[in-house]
């Protein structure tokens, strides 16, 4: 029998984390929009006023796509966390589980309303009366005769509900909660179509096994038959039990590597997690954060340590706008992250992941263009193309005054297709990221920045202050430190980038590490 | 309730409907004695079902007393009325979703009486209106004729032994031939019980048939009352004359036909 193809065999690996992780969102979603809607619904059969608000309001919810009401649960409850660290002095995690919980169940919320409201309203009305006449009380005619009535009505909405929720529970991989959209999205970031692919089936699978079994339940309750009905119970506790025993049985990880939404960052973390099982700790990862996500979720602890861009902090979370020497930018980044959020910067890995001009290496050669003072002399007859926001970029702004930079022709295209035109000679020079795979897979060179007109973007292992003082995990980390230049991060990220021989980025960790350690 | 006591007394009742324009009863006033079968006939929409509605308090009126077993119904708990009050609903109203056995023990059931004295129940109810407790005992309404389901109506009204039993057209949706089976044996239970029974029917000949007394209701009003021999023979109000001539010139239709002979 032929191997398993590695992409898979990683996937599976990580199956039983995600699938656990996804369930329990899941399930704590559906669980408290069913305790919340069906209340709701039952009162807003008793009081007409209510019903139509109520309606309305769960369908505008329904309108709000699934990845920005997680996305805005987050600033959310971030003010609420706020609040309550002022007035009670313990805050929360605006991150993860909370946000993906609430935003599901808000999600959850629309069907079983609606189906729990048609349900009792269409009962005959000679069977209300006849409930009423019979002398119960109107609690033991909803208990008696509405709700057994409604029931398969219920039911259904509950299973449109529930493969709702599963499928859009995918999304809180960005709001920092571990799913089976892990897959998804760190798959669509790597071009991993094997991963992609992997996440949808996972999640319509078991979207279908819990949408058969609540059928059978269904079914059962309108056939009144108990059987069906408790085979279908059996069934999706032992599902739950499935989802979940692996993750109780695995003892809690040691440190949790956080990583962003690229292939760079899942080589990175990888490569930490690596280190740290070489020195005898578990660690477990939280991929596909967002920037901002990401950063909070260090400050806060929520993960122990990621790899940052000095640019990036400097910019969005410091909020300067000038450009500093590199060695400036990393002391002062250095001292303001340990005064203002207690980050600990363990060191600069020694490449950076900056905005830079590329050329063909002998197209730069022929001109004789090393840097871009070279390049201002020629620029008005050559071509430069850039990604859709880099012309909008304060780099690309003090670029052109710094140097006074004139293209003949300025042209704005998908990152994907920029580095292949500049191969083609379609634009003779193109906005690159410096650490870019495709950099050394096209044979590009990177222009010199004599005048320093772009931001430093020195990549940075940064700690949690929590763990800032962590003996091990600095003993474990700190062999990395400088020793990651620009050349062999491009290997590493061409390596898990290219089309034909793709590795997963834990393969281009390991040969990453294997790089480090022979030098 | 006394022996010389009204089982149900409507004094002097005014019921008026939404803003107050509609006057469903106007004026009522009726005393029904214990063991009595008492009609109410009218066209729809004369206020019958809103009279008898007043009863156990389904419905509560604008102006006058109810009163139950001599009580003004307005000091006795809704609840606990109409759990003594037997009712057969217009359309059955069998809960569908309930086995015959446990429509009938319903208000037992409600009652808070134990299983054991609720199936024995069950089984005497379904022997007394002619079905076979073993072959029914376990079927759904919906896999009943509309004769048997009328039956387990009537089961079910009298299940936790009450004095009254109230019918809102009991036997309207049934075939001529089944509805006259299910009234004759109603009748013969009416009797051996020893209840109280208001019925409401647009039946006219049913309700001659099968009643001791007759209220005609029209347009709100109580405008005539007596026994089925009185209202057929000397009735005072046209309109109630004219309700009386369908039966008698169906009567005499029928009488001819069987005279002539086949043609």
């Amino acid at each position: 029998m032929s191997e398993l193809d590695p992409r898979i065999t990683e996937a599976l690996a990580r199956l039983p984390d995600y699938l656990g992780q996804h369930v329990i969102v899941s399930v704590t979603a559906l669980a408290l929009g069913l305790a919340i809607s069906l209340p709701l619904a039952v009162i807003a059969t008793r009081r007409a006023s209510l019903r139509w608000p109520l309606l309305a309001f769960a369908s505008l919810i329904q309108t709000i796509p699934g990845l920005a009401l997680l996305a805005l649960f987050y600033p959310l409850l971030l003010g609420i966390s706020a609040v309550t660290e002022t007035v009670l002095g313990t805050g929360f995690s605006a991150l993860g589980f909370l946000p993906s919980v609430l935003a599901l169940t808000l999600y959850s919320m629309l069907p079983v309303l609606r189906n729990t409201v048609t349900g009792i309203l269409g009962i005959d009305p000679a069977v209300n009366q006849a409930a009423l006449g019979v002398g119960m009380t109107p609690r033991q005619s909803l208990w008696m005769v509405e709700l057994p009535l409604a029931l398969p009505v219920i039911m259904a909405g509950i299973r449109t509900s529930a493969v709702w929720v599963i499928g859009t529970a995918t999304l809180s991989t960005p709001v920092g909660q571990t799913s089976l959209g892990n897959y998804i999205f760190a798959g669509l970031q790597t071009q991993n179509w094997v991963s992609v692919l992997f996440g949808c089936v996972a999640a319509a699978l078991l979207a279908l096994v819990v949408d058969q079994l609540l059928a059978l339940m269904e079914s059962g309750i309108a056939m009144r038959k108990r059987a069906r009905v408790a085979f279908g119970g059996v069934g999706l506790v032992l599902v739950l039990l499935a989802a979940l025993a692996p993750g109780f049985a695995r003892p809690p990880a040691t440190y949790i590597v956080g990583a962003k939404t690229f292939t760079e960052q899942y080589i990175l973390a990888s490569l930490i997690q690596q280190r740290l099982r070489a020195n005898g700790f578990s660690s477990a990862h939280r991929e596909g954060l967002g920037s901002t996500v990401i950063f909070e979720a260090l400050a806060t602890g929520e993960i122990d340590t990621y790899v940052d861009y000095s640019g990036t902090i400097w910019a969005n979370h410091m909020g300067r706008k000038d450009v500093k020497p590199r060695e400036q930018v990393l002391a002062e980044m250095g001292a303001w992250l340990r005064k203002e959020r207690g980050i600990e910067m363990l060191g600069d890995l020694g490449f950076e992941n900056a905005y830079a001009l590329a050329m063909r290496r002998d197209r730069a050669e022929q001109l004789r263009i090393r840097t871009i003072e070279d390049l201002v002399a020629h620029a008005p007859q050559l071509a430069i193309g850039g990604d859709y926001e880099f012309f909008d970029r304060p780099e690309w702004t003090s670029l052109r005054d710094a140097y006074g930079l004139r293209f003949r022709e300025r042209r704005q295209m998908d990152s994907t297709f920029m580095y292949g035109a500049v191969a083609n000679g379609d634009v003779d020079v193109i906005s690159a990221f410096s650490s870019d795979g495709r950099i050394a897979r096209f044979g590009l060179i990177v222009l010199d920045d004599p005048k320093r007109a772009l931001p430093p973007y020195d990549a940075v292992l940064l700690l949690s202050p929590q763990r800032a003082q962590d003996e091990d995990l600095r003993n474990a980390l700190a062999p990395l430190i400088g020793k990651i230049d620009v050349e062999l991060m491009r290997a590493a990220n061409l390596r898990a980038d290219r089309e034909e021989n793709k590795e997963t980025p834990a393969q281009a960790a390991r040969w990453l590490s294997e790089q480090i350690s022979r030098r | 309730m006394t022996e010389t006591g009204h089982a149900i007394e409507f004094d002097n009742i005014i019921k008026r409907f939404g803003d107050g324009q509609t006057i469903a009863l106007d004026r009522v006033s009726l005393a029904i004695a214990p063991r009595e079968f008492l009609t109410i006939v009218g066209q729809s929409g004369s206020g019958k079902t809103t009279l008898l509605r007043l009863i156990n308090r389904l419905t509560e009126p604008t102006d006058g007393v109810v009163r139950f077993a001599g009580e003004d119904v307005r000091a006795v708990d809704p609840i606990a009325l109409r759990r003594r009050v037997g009712y057969v609903f217009q359309g059955v109203g069998l809960f569908p979703h309930m086995t015959v056995a446990e429509n009938i023990a319903i208000t037992p059931r409600l009652l808070g009486w134990d299983r054991k004295k609720r199936d024995a129940r069950v089984d005497v109810l379904l022997a007394l209106v002619r079905l076979l407790p073993s072959e029914y005992r376990y079927r759904f309404p919906r896999e009943l004729s509309g004769g048997e389901r009328q039956r387990v109506g009537v089961a079910r009204a009298v299940a936790a032994e009450p004095h009254v039993v109230l019918m809102d057209e009991p036997f309207g949706a049934l075939d001529p031939l089944t509805r006259d089976a299910v009234g004759q044996d109603y009748r013969r239970l009416h009797d051996e019980l020893g209840l109280t029974t208001v019925m409401i029917t647009h039946d006219i000949l049913g309700g001659v048939l099968l009643a001791d007394r007759i209220a005609v209701l029209h347009q709100g009003k109580l405008i005539e009352e007596g026994t089925p021999h009185k209202l057929m023979t000397a009735a005072k109000h046209d309109y109630v004359r004219e309700l009386m001539q369908t039966p008698r010139t169906q009567a005499a239709r029928l009488r001819k036909l069987m005279e002539d002979g086949p043609q």
